[in-house]
């Protein structure tokens, strides 16, 4: 009886720990939405409300007329795709590749990828802005896409997953006299759609969020992603933060909706991918 | 039929690894080269290691090498505790609700790290944010959190943790729920507390998961770069300007590719030197259990 109240008691106790700790994660998200809501005359004068006092759509309004968004969500989003399903498959064909085929050159190029780790884009910016010139990908879109394709995660996610599937089926299907490339494109590929799905999903999010390809790569305002875009307001001398709150929350709705699709996929992710320790 | 296999394997690695060599070995043995020369974008002259020499008198150069190491120093506990914290709570037999507050604990995951500037600059506005204001109310001065530099460099930890401990979490939660229960049943048996629990059970059990969340923090951390372009934009002053931003600003802005170069492959050393010890210690854990 004394245990079981303890019990009540501890769970009472922990969880509502736990939603205050969760309040304080959602709160600066709440904050800018309810901010994004309030005329400019509100945003600024004291004593601060948290609710808006005349609830206005005017900031989102004045943002989708002064942000060309429907380019920056065009382009951001050919990217984001085209990108994400060439990286999917490159991911999954060289990760196939790597688990069930034993070459020595072949764990030479595992080290490779494993090396592309500690030397990442962040840090040689300047050689590879001189590549992107010399490869004619200045200013493209293309630009963003082709370097973006090859990920050592996702490598590594497809060679993990592929290692667990037994030998004896790709026998079986050799003696049927199927090629390798049939048996990768019929027979892998489909039993490895989780982690197709779940490496999918992070490559759109890493290319929807990304700030350091474009930054390099572009310089036309037509050319602009999302990123980039909202990255010329928070730069200013002079923020104009009617503009700079409505825009992150609009910037924020495709994800959102990526999320609430996929949720499943994403949550499982420590359990299934293969990145676990 | 061994031969035809090879030239498959080829075939499927083909296009990982002309892009690896564009992108990556090329840049990596061009920027070993520009790191040699002064270079400013139209003729690149031979200087040998000047370069070098030049960055390790440079104050500057130490200030944002010193304020990386001090942000990965104290970000990087932060990160990992703010995870675990979260990732222990919603395991819990003790805890309801779990679901709901998974996805606020996510949440942050899917936005982007310029947008993760922009909401804690809101916050902490000196003179309009929201943390100043429920100082005042309370009876507080407001914060200098952007005209002063350790004021701004504690914004910046914040915003950190609050980025960082989602896609940990999963990492951790996975761990967690693979741990055997018998070794919970165990040490219920001998009387042991939730506390004892944690330290002597779950601790251990994620010995290897912690090794890895630490890693890619202290990776992500060193080459922090967007999110605090945001937020700060590296100041007030330099003070939270870290190694990336600073090689992005000497190598773009003022066009000393050379000299951004040289930058660039010390911090490829350090990136090195963590990872090799990051593998020893790692792999000592494995031989230990």
């Amino acid at each position: 009886m004394n245990s079981k109240l303890n019990d009540k008691f501890a769970t009472t106790m922990l969880t509502t720990a736990l939603f205050i700790v969760a309040l304080m994660y959602l709160f600066p998200i709440i904050w800018l939405l309810l901010s994004s809501f309030k005329p400019g005359n509100e945003l600024f004068s004291y004593p601060l409300k948290i609710f808006p006092e005349n609830p206005t759509l005017e900031g989102y309004a004045y943002s989708w007329q002064t942000m060309e968004f429907i380019k920056y969500f065009v382009n951001t989003l050919i990217v984001a795709v085209v990108t994400t399903v060439l990286t999917v498959l490159a991911s999954a064909s060289c990760g196939f590749a790597l688990a069930k085929y034993n070459y020595k050159w072949l764990n030479v190029f595992l080290i490779c990828m494993l090396a592309t780790t500690m030397l990442p884009t962040e840090v040689i910016m300047n050689p590879t802005f001189s590549v992107i010139l010399e490869l004619n990908l200045y200013d493209s879109l293309a630009g963003l896409v082709i370097p973006s394709i090859s990920t050592a995660t996702g490598i590594f996610m497809f060679r993990q997953y592929f290692m667990t599937v037994p030998n004896d089926i790709l026998e079986s299907a050799r003696i049927d006299g199927a090629n390798e490339g049939k048996i990768f494109f019929q027979l892998m590929l489909p039993i490895a759609k989780p982690v197709a799905i779940t490496l999918a999903i992070f490559s759109f999010q890493w290319r929807w969020n990304d700030y350091i390809w474009p930054l390099i790569v572009l310089s036309d305002p037509n050319k602009y992603t999302v990123q980039i875009a909202l990255r010329s307001i928070v730069g200013a001398d002079n923020i104009d933060w009617v503009l700079l709150l409505s825009s992150s929350i609009i910037s924020l709705v495709p994800m959102i909706i990526i999320f609430i699709v996929f949720q499943r996929y994403i949550m499982d992710t420590g359990a299934t991918s293969g990145i676990k320790g | 039929m061994k031969d035809t296999n090879k030239k498959w394997a080829f075939i499927f690695v083909a296009a990982n690894l002309v892009l690896f060599l564009l992108f990556f070995a090329w840049p990596a043995l061009l920027g070993v080269y520009y790191s040699l020369t002064e270079y400013n974008g139209n003729v690149a002259t031979f200087i040998g290691l000047e370069n070098y020499m030049n960055l390790f008198q440079d104050p500057s150069f130490y200030k944002a090498m010193s304020r990386t190491f001090l942000y990965t120093l104290i970000g990087v506990p932060l990160v990992y505790i703010t995870s675990l914290f979260v990732s222990v709570m919603l395991t819990s037999n003790h805890t309801r609700g779990k679901n709901i507050a998974k996805i606020i604990f996510f949440f942050p995951w899917l936005v982007s790290p310029i947008v993760v500037g922009v909401l804690w600059r809101w916050m902490f506005g000196e003179s309009f944010g929201f943390v100043n204001f429920v100082i005042q109310v309370i009876g507080g001065n407001p914060i200098p959190w952007s005209s002063d530099g350790n004021f701004a460099f504690v914004v910046v930890l914040f915003a950190t943790a609050w980025a960082g401990t989602a896609f940990n979490m999963l990492i951790f939660i996975g761990a967690i729920i693979s741990i055997p229960r018998s070794l919970y049943e165990a040490a219920d048996v001998d009387g042991g507390s939730g506390w004892q629990k944690f330290w002597h059970v779950t601790l251990p059990s994620i010995r290897s998961t912690s090794f890895l969340v630490i890693l890619l923090a202290v990776f992500n951390l060193m080459k922090e770069f967007p999110m605090v372009q945001s937020l700060t934009n590296g100041g007030p002053g330099t003070d939270t300007t870290f190694i990336v931003q600073y090689i992005y600003e000497t190598g773009f802005d003022q066009m000393r590719v050379g000299y951004a170069s040289a930058a660039s492959m010390v911090l490829f050393v350090i990136l090195l030197v963590f990872s090799l010890l990051q593998f020893r210690f790692a792999k000592g854990g494995k031989v230990n259990e």
